[in-house]
């Protein structure tokens, strides 16, 4: 993580033409080794090796990550050539009114993500680890939903989320005895189902996670703990969390990450709505670039994907400042 | 894990419980067996209404007629079976193409991937160029940008390729490509790679091995569990996918289900839907139980990787 700073420079040094630069390099070295001493070093074979990874990464990878940048700074449109704009596109975001929606939504997305998706993997991984017969169909059943394609999870909750008394999660709520809650088609709730759905597709790895480091917590802790008196809660508080400290922050981080870019869940269950109530910034970036109301305005998508790119990278240093004395001590 | 388990019990031993917040001899104690024992059957009934009941009332679903889905669907077949649910999907929604169609795509990318991934990381692990380490470093950097936010910039790439000209757009190309450039593999088996034990690679190039028999014939059958691992999480990657090819094939007959699926999904009876949505699980649900083990050991491998 702390990588992101030193290595930005270096990216952008071999940056241009990483294609084109290899022979060049070849070429350069012939004032010191001749091609020949090249070849027999095995040059021509690690170039050959290498040349699949440097064309793609080249092309899908290294150049658009620049081209994205470039194009924030231009005015660009499916059919015009681009020309320069300045900051023009991000003024352009900023002035939005969508803007601010957007990023309150994917706010309130991320912040109960990490209510719900984040206590619950890790109590359900605490619980699996202890048991002592068929643990690998406890693992599997909590895995079981992530292999289960994005789309088609989304399309089956929002059928269960139907707000009408038919609905399936309204039919078990009136086994209950509660009422039939809209879901999904009101305002107030359709960000928390979007959040429910989205924690049960994707808990699953983080119990995986969670369950490989619990294995790594030190047996011999828990023997002088239970020597020393301490029960059960104790054991779990001053024992277990301390030693997986570091996991810990790394998945907190890594899904703050995650979910700021939420764009299925969004896309699938209400396309933004209802009233924007769940329009994210990743849908705010498709709807400029791709959305037809707005017409395809690649420039603003640009800028927009850039500042959520700084955001998250200033979040993620700031966050690993921050927990720099807590994770190694 | 079977094993893991056969051995515990053939010896008995209270040190062969690895890690245990319980301790085994407490676990002996009557009331903490079980209060733990309740504890885990509720965490297993849980488990089992949590992760399999959406599939099983899926199945239910798929096989039960469109009306009685919408008026009752927590009932089991109040009115009969509709197999014909999962025939119609096949002749009226042609569901057949789109699962043709994303198996290709699966596979291509996992090809795509496998050769990027395979060569790069010996390329940089064992031949070690000269510029290695740059090239590490900005795989690494590649990590850290969200590919989503790539989508703009590689979409006008696709559609206005810069040096070769033409359009990629409704090639499969487009997909297995792009999605080849996995960082995250590479840095997996560059990882892998890195420990294996040198000495055979030097006695290989004592006995006059080269640069491709060493890749092909060592290299590659020394490294079978990891490449099983990244194999795996290529296809179902790519089996999830969604926005990349929803962007990239526009025509419905090159698209894959996960594209297919929400446009049909208001033009369909429901049941018939209900019927493809199951077609599309089928696949990724019977691999992760074949392929249990390296899923779940791979996902707890990427936790270490990202720690």
């Amino acid at each position: 993580m702390s990588t992101i700073n030193p290595t930005t420079p270096k990216l952008q040094q071999t940056e241009p033409a990483p294609v084109t630069r290899a022979p060049s390099v070849a070429r350069g070295r012939r004032f010191r080794r001749t091609p020949a001493t090249w070849l027999r070093s095995g040059g021509l074979s690690k170039l050959i090796f290498l040349l699949p990874l440097l064309l793609i990464f080249g092309a899908f990878s290294w150049y658009p990550i620049v081209r994205m940048v470039l194009m924030s700074v231009q005015q660009m449109h499916p059919t015009t050539p681009a020309t320069w704009a300045g900051f023009a596109n991000f003024t352009a975001v900023f002035h939005d009114p969508l803007f601010p929606i957007a990023v309150r939504n994917t706010g309130e997305f991320a912040g109960l993500a990490l209510i719900f998706g984040y206590p619950i993997p890790l109590i359900a991984a605490v619980l699996i680890s202890e048991v002592r017969k068929r643990r690998g169909m406890f693992t599997a059943l909590a895995y079981l939903p992530v292999v289960i394609p994005p789309v088609v999870a989304v399309l089956l909750w929002k059928f269960f989320y139907d707000g009408s008394q038919y609905g399936v999660f309204n039919t078990i709520l009136h086994w209950l005895g509660i009422g039939p809650q809209p879901w999904i088609q009101s305002q107030s709730q359709a960000m928390p189902s979007l959040v429910l759905e989205s924690t049960w597709a994707n808990a699953g790895s983080t119990v995986i996670i969670y369950l490989a480091a619990l294995t790594s917590v030190n047996s011999e802790l828990y023997e002088a703990a239970s020597v020393d008196g301490a029960g059960l809660w104790k054991k779990v508080w001053h024992v277990t969390l301390p030693q997986m400290r570091t996991v810990l922050l790394v998945t907190m981080i890594l899904q703050i990450i995650g979910t700021a870019q939420v764009f299925v869940e969004p896309y699938l269950f209400t396309q933004g709505g209802p009233a924007n109530a769940t329009l994210t910034v990743m849908l705010l970036i498709y709807n400029y670039a791709f959305g037809n109301s707005l017409g395809g305005d690649f420039g603003e998508a640009a800028a927009l994907s850039l500042l959520l790119v700084a955001f998250l990278a200033v979040f993620s240093l700031v966050y690993l400042r921050a927990t720099r004395s807590w994770s190694s001590e | 894990m079977s094993a893991l388990q056969f051995r515990r019990r053939r010896q008995r031993e209270p040190q062969e419980y690895q890690q245990g917040l319980v301790l085994h001899t407490d676990w002996k104690r009557p009331s903490v067996r079980w209060t733990f024992g309740t504890a885990q059957a509720v965490l297993l009934v849980i488990l089992v209404i949590v992760g399999l009941g959406p599939i099983l009332w899926l199945a239910k679903s798929a096989i039960t007629p469109t009306q009685d889905t919408l008026i009752q669907p927590m009932s089991l077949f109040p009115h009969g079976t509709a197999w014909s649910n999962l025939s119609d999907a096949f002749s009226e929604v042609d569901i057949g193409l789109y699962l043709k169609n994303t198996i290709v795509i699966a596979f291509g990318s996992w090809v795509a991937q496998m050769t990027v991934a395979t060569t790069g990381a010996y390329a940089l692990s064992v031949l070690k160029p000269r510029w290695g380490s740059v090239i590490t470093g900005a795989l690494l950097t590649t990590l850290f940008v969200p590919s989503i936010v790539l989508l703009v910039p590689l979409y006008i790439e696709i559609v206005h390729p810069p040096i070769i000209g033409g359009s990629y757009e409704n090639s499969f190309w487009a997909i297995w490509l792009p999605e080849s450039a996995s960082a995250f593999n590479v840095i997996l088996l560059k990882r892998f790679f890195d420990n294996l034990p040198r000495e055979i690679f030097e006695a290989a190039r004592i006995d006059g091995c080269g640069p491709v028999r060493l890749f092909t014939t060592i290299v590659l059958p020394m490294s079978k569990p990891i490449l099983g691992v990244v194999s795996i999480f290529a296809v179902l990657a790519s089996w999830k996918d969604f926005l990349w090819p929803l962007l990239v094939l526009s025509n419905p007959n090159k698209q894959p289900l996960s594209v297919r699926l929400p446009t049909i999904e208001g033009q369909t009876e429901l049941g018939v839907f209900l019927a493809a949505m199951l077609v599309a699980c089928v696949v990724p649900i019977v691999g992760f139980l074949i392929f249990q083990r390296s899923v779940l050991g791979g996902t707890g491998l990427s936790g270490a990787l990202k720690g």
